[in-house]
């Protein structure tokens, strides 16, 4: 959906739900899940549909996933940091 | 264990929640007349929405333009003014007295504060429509956020339906960036100029301002189709948006192929914390919202709560600094750190530099009022995006005599979700105030409560008393002197 | 207007009654009040309990397990009628135990609580040990202090917003009329028989009143010769987000909806008609669920919200005629949805007879007036 202007000097790499992508120091989870072709965060528990991020400003919640671990992050808030693992979430939360 | 000690940060003067230009703008001012501040604001650094990632952006100057940049020297005015700065915390309540209780990189912690100003600023009206919730649907704001954030664009031609300043600026960016604009549609109801001309001569005040406004509708006109009096619009697609339809006032439907739409229909004041602290709340019929009801310092119906910047009342960074600085000045009295006659002489100025950034805005606010279809949406439209709760299903609650916003979540989950009714509460009130043939200044909006944003359990369990080990909680048990184990 | 009966109230003593009366053929006004009004009904924690019920009051076990019993029943017809799904679910409820002292107690209550029955049934409770326990919750681990539970079979839950707006739905569909944002003010008594209702915007009469208004009880029935002693009682709970199931059975402070969100509650506060959330409470309540299921300390909690039990000085419900105006009936209680298919039930059938049972004088409010015996 999106693409960024200049590559970074300095990039970093996360994974997405396994797949190593690049990234720049200080943009969020959320703006990096947006350059994936296929560009969404969830699966909304109430009808499992697809959500990708909505506001990037943390008052719609829909960017939520899992990040280093922790569940329902609001990626928008969140930013990327070398190394980190994102999963997108899929219905309601495990534990 | 954390220790209660390491939970609670001691008194300060004035705890400003927010770092976007009211916010600064306030912690600046109260540093000059030496008082404790903290600042604590849930993103990484400061800038809020309109200066987001400022202190990051070089080399974006040419395409997000200079009064982006303005918001860099405020930061770094900010950053040496001897403030407190916690970012990465979400603020999840707040009790009068005052007591903040916010989560900070995982950990809660307690605040106290003498005075409190919320800075929080506004969010985008939301913009519920058949489709809205599809992949590939986002706010203007988001895409410009996108851009100042990570500097990026939309890949494909991209969509752009709504009215106001911000998708006309966006716009703009977009084309300086290198980015393609599929089409504008604008939906600002046709009138809205004759509307608006009525306001006109108080707006020539902000001659600058108008004319950069002008300017960007010119450079748009000529490099982009834009379609005008468009009255509503739907996304279809199966797991992301695929296309578009949308009608002009008295023509066909129009559907398009689309891989991105950005939506955007005003600016509203983030009023969740003020109503959780209980503030008095006016409806503003000129800018279709509920504001909190502040004096000419900012302050609320609350003793010592502050509200500044758009949170009080859209009106745009300036304003915002402005009125972050009045406040700021009028918390430094009640402080005991400024006489009357000192504070009524600082604010003098301000208040006429404040006079002339608000000049502008009746002829703004009725140049792009919001479109009806966002307030009337098909019953099939999700209204409720967290519980995915249909325009219908809100209709039927409230023809069957609900009374209020309040029942109608009871009986629907509509604002029940984690984002508590910041992108459904306003199309409740309408919903039920168009059925129900009343004003929606009277019908009201969803009573807030605490957590203002989710915090975990563990999170608040580590501030009970009733702790394994020998962790020394904050609170006693104040569950209740009532048996655990007794009859419910 | 006019009618059979007019019920004060449409919370879920109200609504249930109303329900009841409707069914039965009665006409039936229902007044309820305003969006911000004092409501219970809307604070509910969904429980339909019966297990530690009843200490030293054993008419009121004996009422509970016979609304528990007809619960399905009541159920079925509802949603027959409305088609509102209450999730109502009744495959046992639990309490869980902290440390071997207050597996005990809760053994030792429980016994003594069963023999106050004299009933010859077996009890309708037993106790589990941690290792039962852990059987009966495979999905989620147990806090470490947790040494057992007692287990109420005939215990269960329901989704009490759903029941409200069923019961709600079930009084129109039925032939009533329910009628919202109408508070009511006074109620006069006529002295060849009837009332009239005031409630601001408007007025109606009936031969009988049903007083079923919570906390706003007390001043209306006060105009009707009924002095109910009433206090209100703080019970803040919080909410979660929805979560993978992992709760098959709901326990006294913690159950899953079938949404998924795990709901905490309750504190026990005696505050007034206050209605906040408090910090100090949303801690302690996560606390205590921490202790219980150590797994949930990841889950956020999404909401917080408080409700005013209505409890009467020994906590037990009140049912009354009023003797100095016959055919105003007043029903009050802290327990609306446990005690629902009774309130539609027998209790709906004595007030469209127009007398209470002598089975319930037991719950008339003049046993507040007796003094104790030294």
């Amino acid at each position: 959906m999106f693409r960024k202007l200049h590559e970074s000097d300095a990039p970093v790499a996360i994974e997405i739900d396994g797949k190593t992508v690049s990234a720049e120091v200080g943009e969020s989870v959320a703006a990096v899940l947006l350059r994936e072709a296929d560009a969404w965060a969830r699966l909304t528990p109430v009808t499992q549909s697809r959500r990708a991020p909505y506001c990037m400003m943390g008052v719609c919640f829909d960017c939520l996933a899992e990040v280093d671990g922790k569940p329902s992050v609001q990626t928008c808030l969140v930013p990327v940091c070398d190394g980190m693992r994102v999963t997108r979430q899929c219905g309601k939360r495990r534990i | 264990m954390r220790q209660a000690e390491d939970l609670i940060i001691t008194q300060v003067d004035l705890l400003i929640v927010g770092a976007g230009p009211a916010g600064m703008a306030a912690a600046v001012e109260a540093r000059k007349h030496g008082l404790d501040v903290l600042l604590v604001d849930e993103q990484p650094s400061p800038g809020g929405q309109i200066w987001r990632s400022v202190e990051a952006g070089e080399g974006r100057d040419d395409i997000l333009g200079s009064a982006y940049f303005e918001g860099r020297d405020v930061s770094k005015a900010f950053r040496a003014c001897g403030a407190g700065y916690l970012p990465n915390a979400q603020v999840w309540q707040v009790d009068r007295g005052f007591r903040v209780l916010l989560t900070s990189q995982g950990q809660p912690q307690i605040l106290e504060a003498k005075t409190v100003l919320l800075a929080s600023g506004a969010q985008e009206r939301p913009v519920p429509f058949p489709g809205w919730t599809l992949p590939g649907v986002l706010t203007v704001g988001a895409a410009q956020i996108l851009l100042k954030n990570a500097g990026q664009i939309p890949v494909e031609p991209v969509w752009i339906a709504g009215s106001g300043p911000l998708p006309l600026l966006y716009a703009v960016q977009l084309l300086r960036a290198g980015g393609r604009i599929a089409g504008y549609l604008d939906t600002a109801p046709a009138g809205n100029w004759r509307a608006g001309v009525v306001y006109l001569p108080g707006a020539l005040r902000s001659a600058r301002d108008l004319i950069k406004g002008l300017g960007w509708s010119a450079v748009l006109r000529k490099q982009v189709k834009m379609v005008r009096h468009v009255t509503s619009i739907e996304a279809t697609g199966a797991d992301h948006i695929e296309s578009l339809r949308y009608k002009v006032r008295g023509g066909p439907d129009v559907v398009v192929p689309a891989q991105l739409l950005l939506v955007h229909e005003g600016v509203v004041p983030n009023i969740h914390p003020a109503l959780s602290l209980g503030c008095a709340v006016s409806w503003n019929s000129a800018q279709h919202c509920f504001a909190p009801q502040v004096d000419g310092w900012g302050e609320t119906s609350v003793e010592n709560l502050f509200i500044a910047g758009d949170g009080a009342g859209i009106a745009g960074a300036k304003a915002a600094q402005l009125r972050g600085t009045l406040a700021a000045i009028r918390i430094s009295t009640k402080v005991g750190r400024l006489d009357h006659s000192a504070a009524n002489g600082l604010a003098g100025e301000v208040r006429t530099r404040l006079r002339k950034e608000l000049a502008i805005r009746p002829f703004l606010d009725a140049l792009f009022p919001p479109r009806a279809q966002i307030f009337q949406p098909a019953d099939a439209t999700i209204v409720c995006r967290c519980e995915e709760v249909t325009a219908g299903e809100i209709r039927s609650a409230a023809a069957v005599g609900c009374p209020g916003p309040n029942q109608i979540k009871a009986a629907t989950r509509a604002g029940m979700g984690p984002c508590q009714g910041r992108q459904c509460g306003y199309t409740v009130t309408r919903i039920l105030a168009d059925v129900q043939g009343r004003a929606p200044a009277e019908v009201g909006f969803f009573n807030i409560r605490p957590p203002l944003k989710p915090v975990t359990l563990g999170e608040l369990a580590a501030l009970a008393g009733r702790s394994t080990g020998d962790n020394q909680g904050l609170f006693e048990d104040t569950i209740g002197s009532a048996d655990p184990h007794v009859v419910e | 207007m006019q009618a059979d009966v007019i019920v004060i109230g449409a919370g879920t003593v109200g609504a249930a009654i109303g329900y009841g009366l409707a069914s039965r053929g009665q006409r039936v006004i229902v007044l309820d009040g305003g969006d911000r009004d004092i409501r219970a009904a809307n604070a509910n924690f969904g429980l339909v309990w019966l297990h530690g019920k009843g200490m030293d009051m054993p008419a009121y076990y004996f009422l509970t397990r016979k609304s528990v019993d007809d619960w399905q029943a009541f159920d079925e017809e509802l949603t027959d009628a409305t088609s509102v799904d209450l999730q109502y679910e009744h495959r046992g409820g639990l309490v869980l135990c902290l440390g071997e002292d207050d597996f005990a107690q809760r053994r030792d209550n429980l016994l003594r609580l069963h023999n106050q029955l004299e009933d010859a049934t077996d009890p309708d409770w037993e106790m589990l040990d941690r290792d039962a326990l852990r059987k009966l919750l495979p999905r989620v681990s147990l806090g470490e202090e947790v040494s057992g539970a007692s287990l109420g079979k005939r215990d269960g839950h329901a989704n009490p917003l759903r029941l409200l707006a069923s019961l709600h739905a079930g009084i129109v569909q039925k032939g009533g009329s329910l009628h919202r944002g109408c508070s009511v003010r006074a109620v006069q008594g006529h002295s060849g028989g009837g009332f009239s209702v005031d409630f601001g915007s408007g007025r109606a009469s009936a031969a009988r009143i049903v007083i079923a208004a919570g906390m706003g009880s007390k001043a209306i029935a006060r105009q009707v010769g009924l002095d109910v002693p009433i206090r209100p009682q703080r019970g803040q709970i919080l909410v979660t987000e929805k979560v993978m199931p992992i709760l098959p059975l709901p326990t006294l402070d913690v159950r899953q909806t079938r949404e998924g969100s795990v709901m905490i509650g309750a504190t026990h506060e005696e505050v007034g008609l206050d209605c906040s959330t408090t910090a100090e409470a949303a801690a302690a309540l996560s606390a205590n669920a921490v202790r219980q299921f150590p797994a949930l300390a990841e889950v956020s909690v999404v909401r917080q919200w408080a409700g005013l039990r209505i409890l009467t000085p020994d906590g037990f419900p009140v049912y009354a005629e009023s003797e100095s105006h016959p055919g105003a009936f007043v029903a009050l209680c802290h327990s609306g949805v446990t005690l629902a298919a009774f309130h539609a039930g027998l209790l709906a059938e004595s007030i469209a007879a127009g007398r209470l049972p002598a089975s319930l004088n037991v719950f008339h409010h003049r046993r507040f007036d007796v003094p104790q015996a030294a």
